[in-house]
């Protein structure tokens, strides 16, 4: 057995085996994973539509109570982290030589990995930063999972404008806000978090290879969900 | 030592095991990420949980038989569970709901699961180790952890939780109502990490299956239990998660003041009742469908017959799981939710039964025409056969909207749900414990206790849980303290004291169990290499079977698990799946799967 | 010693124990067979010395017989049951000549709303009275079920009535009693320590006995 051929063994479910997916076992198990994930976020974002629309009164408009602008914002920021994502993961399967383009003299191994998930991380903790820098500023205004909290800056707003505000309902719509965005958050940082461990133990050492780039692809499966389920709660929750 | 057909080992794989250095005591017996030490981990510990939920049980079992009486030993509790000796009605319904959370999520669940599908699906496959075998590890550690937490809550100043094993909020979202406040917490916090525990067990699980079987194990050569433990992972994998949000809605309840639940700021109560149940009718299903593979594998040994039926078997496990995910609302008839809906559920419920017939009927199949064994595994599984199809049956009856209006939430439901979790998964664990103990331990369990365990178990066991029927045809509630309160349950109480007494000589018959299972670790009989003459890819291993199974070859799979009496066999009345008879062609490997 | 369901006391109570009896005949006759069938195996087919297995994968044949009668057995008893369930479970069903009453739980007790002399709930002559509920035989009673703290449930046996009560929700339950006599309310949902001993006394009265009942409790009585 050559060397090559004992590194690509790895990408694939142990040799000899029954044809199973076709699919390396990890990026099968980060499937299934994900497929548990996308329940837990039918669960809260199930109820949220059950809650709202079974609610006599309505919710307080888009952009009353919420920073929309600045959220788009970082939505597009993440949506930037996922481009990233596809940038480093092209990066090693290419296999370049190069970063951007060809030096004399300068080879490298992951053809910029090391830059693209560098950006990612960057822009995945940036995402993380300007929300919990929104919700500073939102219960600081007054807004918390309870509702609008007595006597603050949004309470007064919603005495003077209940329809605007949604005042009758400010309790759910903070219980609702702050979870399902909260939990939306801690997945985020736990992908920051891995591409960090991953980033220090694999990739500056540069363990991968375009024969084995399987943390990338796995990571990079779990970053896309991330995006998508945050594309879907900015929809529902930010514009509607 | 039968001989295995080995495949040519390729470069990678499981080399590593070959290349061990000789592991620590910590490493190999405690910190293993040997999926069959992980099941034995889980082995040792659910078995501890199910004392606790016995315990739990006897505690009910005398409240309810004799209610005002002082509690045999019950002065070593606190004043504020038992007041003079004598039960109170808040440690009552902590009792309930904890025997219930104990009994479903740390007992049964982890032993059909954590214990089997960690310990069988790589050994039945041909495989050396699960495809994550860290992730394995750790989901053991995180159940364990949730055990924990959730036995922390009786030490909690205010308690164990107590609004039920279901938890309907408003009672479990209000300290205030319920009286339980830290304990109601922990409660959520512990189903979260248990949930992380399932979740991840099932990663491993479901990807095993799917891409580590050896050459030849095809889909439909797999053995039941693997079928079955494999459609069971799909179903915790999705339904878990769906139970962690709602028990972190009801967490947000209580702490951070939300109102997911609560009608004051427009919550609603029945959302909870959806989500659980959501989770909860697929979690039944988790407890059942590895009991019936594992019945169906021992079964067959036992009638030295193929299972009848396979293929039919294995529909009716997806069907039953497929179907599973469309009932829910059986269990919110009364609930106030739209009678409409309740039309449908009623619809999808007494559909469910008829795959679960499919099943009884194949048992009986397979046993038709057989040479019959009755080894302790062979009897239990017949007992939970008999016991089952009990329990089944009495579903229907609630299934029928109408009659389950004066049966919901009486003792009726409590007489089903134990005949299908205890006639049904437990007698199931009772079969499946001796029957893999070889391979686990290496040593026989000792085959006249297991019988003597068996008949007596199965008497007591009915005489506590079939008159649960009529007292709740009668009318009595759940989770009541105290019958003799109500004049219409008063000419049913005579019944109540024969179930408490029928239930204390059960409890007490399991501890010859318990004494056999605990002695033959270290003085049962030294276990043969293939005790049960059996089919499976597991015998071909030495017992207790070796770190890293077969590695670093793979075993061929040359047929079908159940080929037991067949005509190839000649004298002999099994033929191992790993057996080369001389017509027999080596199965040829799949080609490496392309990267992209 | 009760071994059978409680004693009929409303009109939904004849459907119903006749449903389950049903039930029960075809569910015993499956289990007379499957438990007969294991027996007669376990004895006839143990294991003897030279005897060997009959060996087999199955047969289609069976499957489709004991896939299809079970299938059509409980098709069959869905729509037999749905019919019920509409007429006893659905508001259209509410007789529109129902005498209306409130129904209030709470922890731990029951509180009753009576119209009160002129009949309609909701008037200034309505009266509540705690942990009794006085009814009319043979007339349509629409209980008003709401729920003060957290999920109670509405259940007397003997009417075979029984519904949540939530808070948050006003939930209508029907029912028609044809048995005169005294009887109870048991609450059927865990509702806290005191679930047990949230016992409500019920009785039907004739129509004459209610009515004076009524204008009883109307001058201020206190039975």
């Amino acid at each position: 057995m050559t060397h090559a051929t004992q590194i690509v063994d790895q990408m694939r479910p142990p040799a000899p085996a029954e044809p199973g997916s076709g699919v390396y076992s990890n990026k099968l198990g980060m499937w299934v994973f994900l497929a548990s994930d996308v329940m837990f976020f039918t669960a809260l974002i199930g109820s949220y539509i059950v809650l709202r629309f079974g609610m006599g009164s309505a919710w307080a408009r888009p952009g009353a109570v919420l920073n929309v602008p600045l959220t788009g914002l970082n939505t597009f920021l993440l949506i930037c982290s996922s481009v990233s994502m596809v940038k480093a993961y092209a990066a090693i399967a290419d296999g370049k030589k190069y970063f951007l383009r060809k030096i004399p003299g300068k080879t490298l191994q992951d053809g910029g990995l090391k830059f693209w998930l560098l950006v990612t991380i960057i822009c995945g903790a940036g995402f993380v930063g300007v929300q919990l820098f929104e919700y500073i500023k939102l219960v600081g205004h007054g807004f918390t999972p309870t509702g609008y909290r007595e006597g603050s800056l949004l309470a007064e707003h919603a005495l003077a404008d209940p329809v605007k505000y949604g005042a009758g309902v400010a309790g759910m719509y903070g219980s609702t806000f702050f979870t399902m965005t909260g939990f939306h958050g801690f997945h985020v940082t736990c992908g920051v978090i891995s591409m960090l461990y991953l980033y220090f133990t694999k990739v500056l050492p540069e363990k991968y290879s375009p024969q084995d780039y399987r943390g990338i692809e796995v990571i990079g499966l779990y970053w896309h969900f991330v995006d998508l389920v945050w594309i879907i709660l900015f929809t529902i929750v930010y514009l509607i | 030592m039968t001989s295995v057909a080995h495949a040519k080992p390729a470069g990678g794989g499981g080399a590593h095991d070959a290349h061990h250095a000789p592991m620590s005591f910590w490493r190999k017996y405690i910190f293993s990420t040997d999926h069959k030490i992980i099941g034995i981990q889980f082995l040792f510990v659910s078995l501890f949980f199910l004392l606790i939920g016995g315990i739990l049980a006897m505690q009910i079992r005398w409240q309810l038989g004799f209610p005002g009486k002082p509690l045999p030993g019950g002065g070593i509790l606190p004043e504020s569970m038992v007041s003079g000796g004598v039960i109170l009605p808040e440690y009552y319904i902590q009792l309930v709901t904890m025997h219930g959370t104990f009994m479903v999520f740390f007992a049964i669940m982890p032993l059909l699961v954590g214990v089997y599908a960690n310990f069988l699906i790589p050994l039945k496959l041909g495989g050396h180790d699960m495809a994550f075998p860290r992730i394995n590890m750790w989901s053991f550690w995180l159940a364990l952890l949730a055990g924990l937490i959730m036995l922390s809550g009786f030490f909690m100043p205010d308690g164990a939780p107590r609004a039920g094993w279901t938890m309907y909020a408003p009672l479990s979202a209000r300290p205030d109502l319920s009286g339980a406040t830290i304990s109601q917490k922990l409660w959520s916090i512990s189903i979260v990490v248990l949930g992380l525990s399932s979740v991840m067990g099932s990663v491993n699980y479901i990807t095993t299956v799917i891409n580590h079987r050896a050459p030849g194990m095809t889909w439909f050569r797999m053995p039941l239990s693997v079928w079955a433990l494999f459609i069971t992972a799909i179903l915790a994998v999705l339904a878990l998660p769906v139970l962690q949000g709602a028990a972190i809605m009801l967490l947000f309840d209580q702490t951070l003041g939300t109102h997911f639940f609560d009608p004051g700021a427009g919550g609603q109560p029945l959302l909870w009742q959806h989500l659980f149940w959501f989770f909860g009718h697929p979690e039944v299903y988790i407890l059942i469908l590895p009991a019936m593979g594992m019945v169906s594998d021992i079964i067959a040994n036992g009638s030295r017959k193929p299972i009848f039926g396979y293929h039919s078997m294995v529909f009716a496990i997806i069907g039953i799981a497929f179907l599973g995910w469309i009932v829910w609302g059986h269990h919110m008839f009364m609930s106030g939710m739209n009678p409409t809906l309740g039309s449908t559920f009623m619809v999808s419920t007494l559909l469910i039964a008829v795959p679960s017939a499919i099943k009884v009927f194949n048992w009986l199949g397979t046993m038709w025409r057989g040479n019959l064994r009755f080894h302790v595994p062979m009897l239990n599984a017949i007992g939970f056969v008999s016991m089952f199809t009990i329990g089944g049956l009495s579903g229907i009856f609630m299934a029928a909207t109408p009659v389950d209006i004066p049966l919901h939430d009486t003792q009726f439901i409590v007489a089903h749900l134990h005949y299908v979790l205890f006639g049904g998964s437990l007698f199931a664990l009772f079969a499946a414990i001796p029957y893999w103990y070889p391979k686990m331990f290496g040593r026989m369990m000792h085959e006249g206790i297991g019988k003597v365990h068996f008949f007596l178990t199965f008497v007591f066991y009915n005489m506590t849980f079939f008159p649960m029927h009529i007292i709740g045809m009668g009318g009595q509630m759940r989770r009541i303290y105290d019958p003799t309160q109500y004049d219409f349950l008063k000419p049913q109480q005579p019944l109540n004291v024969f179930i408490s007494y029928s239930a204390f000589a059960l409890f007490a018959v399991q501890f010859l169990f318990l004494f056999n299972f605990l002695w033959s670790l270290k003085r049962g009989k030294k276990a043969p290499q293939n005790p049960w003459e059996d089919n499976g890819m597991e015998w071909s291993l030495p017992n207790p079977a070796p770190h890293g199974n077969w590695a670093p070859q793979t075993p061929n799979v040359y047929r079908g698990p159940y080929e037991f009496s067949a005509p190839e066999a000649g004298d002999k009345d099994y033929l191992p799946q790993y057996t080369k008879l001389p017509t027999d062609r080596d199965p040829v490997p799949a080609p490496l799967p392309a990267t992209h | 010693m009760r071994w059978w369901l409680p004693d009929a006391g409303s009109t939904f109570a004849g459907p119903i124990d006749t449903l389950f009896l049903a039930i029960l005949i075809i569910t015993g006759i499956a289990l007379v067979v499957v438990e007969v069938g294991l027996v007669t195996f376990v004895i006839k087919y143990r294991a003897r010395p030279g005897r060997k297995a009959f060996y087999t994968h199955g047969s289609t044949r069976a499957e489709v017989i004991w896939t299809a009668i079970p299938a059509v057995t409980m098709v069959a008893l869905g729509l037999i049951s749905n019919h019920y369930w509409v007429l006893m479970k659905d508001k259209k069903s509410i007789p529109p000549n129902a005498y209306h009453l409130g129904v209030h739980a709470k922890q731990f007790e029951w509180q009753v709303t009576y119209p009160g002399p002129d009949g309609k709930l909701g008037t200034s002559d309505d009266f509540t009275v705690r942990n009794q509920l006085h009814v009319t035989v043979n007339e349509p009673i629409a209980v008003e079920l709401t729920a003060e703290d957290v999920i109670h449930s509405f259940f007397v046996p003997e009417w075979r009535v029984k519904q949540d009560a939530v808070p948050g929700m006003h939930i209508t339950a029907w029912f028609q009693a044809t048995k005169t006599g005294e009887f109870e309310i048991g609450c059927a949902e865990l509702c806290g320590m005191g679930h047990y001993k949230m016992r409500a006394r019920v009785f039907v009265h004739t129509p004459e006995d209610y009515k004076a009942w009524v204008a009883q409790q109307a001058a201020g009585g206190t039975e």
